[in-house]
């Protein structure tokens, strides 16, 4: 399928979906439904490094936070003392938070990814403990006290502000898949492919692993900031605690590999997944327990289906991987592995 | 600022004594990670896991935490044992352990955490002994007894684990099984068993450092994810494998993180171990004492 095709797939898809959920008339649908493609993005951001090149990034949430605090920092900028101004469109800002992340992405690629790939997984989890250091003492975003993003109640064609922030997550969510479908196709892909499957036969057959490691932790790294930048609005109360907390991290991991992290599929399935049973368990149960289911389907999808959900409908069907997703191969295991 | 010599010798004196406690945290990172190369992020959680256990022994019966967990010991040796178990068959033996048991490990630390929220909630707690409170007084000096005494237990502690990597069969084993796991199934010994071992000792050394913390600082599920970048920046700091490097790049980033509180302010002190960690990747990533 080419890619402006499936784009306009999507989109109608998407569009039935906003269209349906208007229809029903309940603004709480765009409240949940917005967490859950947010997971999307996520999802896909993080697969595009830890799924596609192998190396697992544990600052997710660190790189989430980044995106949300640069709207906080043009927020206060450009509003200043007289509130309810929003200057600055959030398109362009979840531009900024992009930059912002992709550039600390590639500065932490470019720092560790040189040496093995444990320092760099290492590194990221130091990534969000850090950052959050920075935030807490930074007064002008709020500091430990939190910040305050005040955004309309309306907004012009649309309507009700969460249906405008739905939209845009909606969009941004199928831009996250079609670039991950994009780079899975591509030359880059294959590249990342021979990165994850054997990165010292890749550099020996001139495969440039360093130069390709960058741009995957500079695209993730960009596409969680993206995701994060429209959620000060989202969330009203920005607070750094809550921003930086291991529920973005273990989400964004959880979800690709319980879906699948070989293709585009296995984060989007992942998330719709576990983030609809999220929404679902904070309502019914605690936030609490949710976690913990999180923790617990994490723990015994690595063991017992390591190639996710993608993996046991492969297994289910006994076909080749090629003529379901993609045309890359699933995961190879290592010599004389046991499958 | 007004600099101050007796703030300043009272930093680095702390500093040293907080290095000594981040050298137990650390000994089982060392072990694991340094030694074993088994990325064990969840590490800080068994800490607080045994902050717990020595929580509950005292408030319960009284108990002193340092006594506590040397009787935890075997019990965290053999959980060990066990997590080594379950990530050897699902992971090493796959060829898939830098992915998924990462992932593993990570999921291991969020059930254990969550799983503490949920029982015990997220108040601060903190244990009762003899040595908490008071303090030794040397001139301008003061020494708190409760950052002492784990200091001292936490040197001994490396001293043992240091005697019994270096002079008994099985610490050799450790130490050869990290150079050639072939080699080792040719002289007849099963390395798997010899890496549980080890694996086991690393886990066992959490509850002692657990106690340790809960000494020195009130305690709640979450304060173990500080103790992720601190761990791994002086394992690395230290030459990943060496005891004796762990030791004293402990004591530094506790030094530096002791100067940046008194003269920074406290908030800022997490950021030391970072800065360390990105400094010794970028430059000198054998570490100090490595090979």
């Amino acid at each position: 399928m080419r890619t402006p095709l499936f784009v306009l797939i999507w989109l109608v898809v998407g569009g039935v979906l906003f269209a349906g959920s208007v229809a029903l008339g309940n603004d709480y649908i765009f409240f949940a439904g917005y967490v859950v493609l947010q997971y999307v993005v996520l999802g896909t951001a993080w697969n595009i490094l830890g799924g596609y090149c192998g190396y697992v990034n544990f600052g997710s949430a660190a790189f989430f936070a980044l995106g949300a605090y640069s709207t906080v920092a043009i927020y206060k900028f450009t509003t200043g003392d007289h509130a309810y101004a929003i200057a600055v469109p959030i398109p362009v800002l979840i531009l900024i938070g992009g930059v912002v992340s992709g550039v600390v992405g590639f500065g932490m690629g470019y720092l560790t990814l040189r040496l093995r790939g444990s320092f760099f997984a290492i590194a990221t989890l130091a990534l969000a403990v850090v950052l959050e250091t920075l935030v807490v003492n930074w007064d002008y975003v709020g500091g430990s006290r939190g910040a305050y993003i005040l955004h309309p109640e309306e907004i012009a064609p649309i309507g009700n502000y969460i249906r405008y922030l739905f939209l845009i997550m909606l969009i941004l969510a199928i831009g996250a898949i079609t670039v991950a479908r994009v780079i899975e196709r591509s030359r880059l892909g294959y590249g990342f492919a021979t990165i994850r499957d054997d990165e010292l036969a890749a550099e020996a057959l001139g495969v440039p692993t360093l130069r390709l490691k960058l741009i995957a932790t500079t695209i993730s790294g960009a596409l969680m900031g993206m995701a994060g930048a429209p959620f000060p609005y989202y969330i009203g109360y920005l607070q750094p605690s809550s921003t930086f907390g291991l529920d973005y991290a273990v989400n964004s991991i959880a979800m690709p590999l319980i879906g699948g992290t070989t293709s585009w599929v296995g984060p989007l399935i992942g998330a719709l997944l576990l983030g609809s049973l999220q929404q679902i368990a904070t309502v019914t149960i605690s936030s609490a327990v949710n976690l913990l289911i999180v923790g617990v389907i994490l723990v015994a999808f690595v063991i017992v289906a390591p190639n996710g959900i993608v993996g046991l409908v492969h297994t289910y069907l006994q076909r080749k991987p090629d003529d379901f997703v993609g045309r890359r191969p699933v995961e190879t295991d290592a010599p004389g592995a046991v499958p | 600022m007004i600099f101050s010599y007796d703030l300043l010798i009272n930093a680095i004196v702390s500093g040293i004594l907080i290095g000594g406690f981040y050298a137990a945290v650390t000994c089982g990172i060392t072990i694991s990670f340094g030694i074993l190369d088994i990325v064990n992020i969840a590490h800080p959680a068994f800490i607080i896991l045994g902050s717990y256990v020595a929580y509950i022994v005292n408030a319960t019966f009284g108990l002193d935490p340092i006594l506590t967990a040397i009787v935890a010991m075997p019990a965290f040796y053999l959980l060990g044992a066990a997590i080594y178990q379950v990530y050897y068959v699902s992971f090493e033996k796959r060829g898939q352990e830098s992915l998924r048991g990462l992932a593993f490990f990570f999921g291991v630390l969020f059930i254990t955490e969550v799983t503490l929220v949920l029982y015990f909630g997220v108040d601060y707690r903190y244990v009762e002994a003899p040595y908490i409170g008071p303090a030794l007084h040397f001139g301008m000096l003061d020494i708190p007894l409760r950052i002492l005494v784990p200091c001292l237990v936490s040197l001994l502690l490396i001293v043992v684990l240091q005697l019994i990597l270096t002079r008994t069969f099985i610490g050799r084993a450790i130490m050869a099984v990290a150079q050639d796991q072939m080699a080792l199934r040719l002289m007849a010994v099963d390395p798997i068993r010899i890496k549980r071992i080890a694996f086991g000792i690393s886990i066992a050394t959490a509850s002692l450092a657990g106690a340790f913390l809960i000494i020195i600082q009130p305690v709640e599920p979450s304060v173990g994810r500080e103790y992720i970048g601190r761990v791994f920046a002086i394992c690395v700091l230290g030459g990943m494998g060496s005891l004796p490097g762990t030791v004293i790049a402990a004591m530094l980033i506790g030094i530096v993180e002791s100067l940046t509180s008194t003269f920074y302010g406290p908030s800022w002190a997490p950021a030391v171990s970072f800065g360390f960690l990105l400094l010794t990747l970028a430059f000198r990533p054998a570490g100090l004492l490595g090979r």
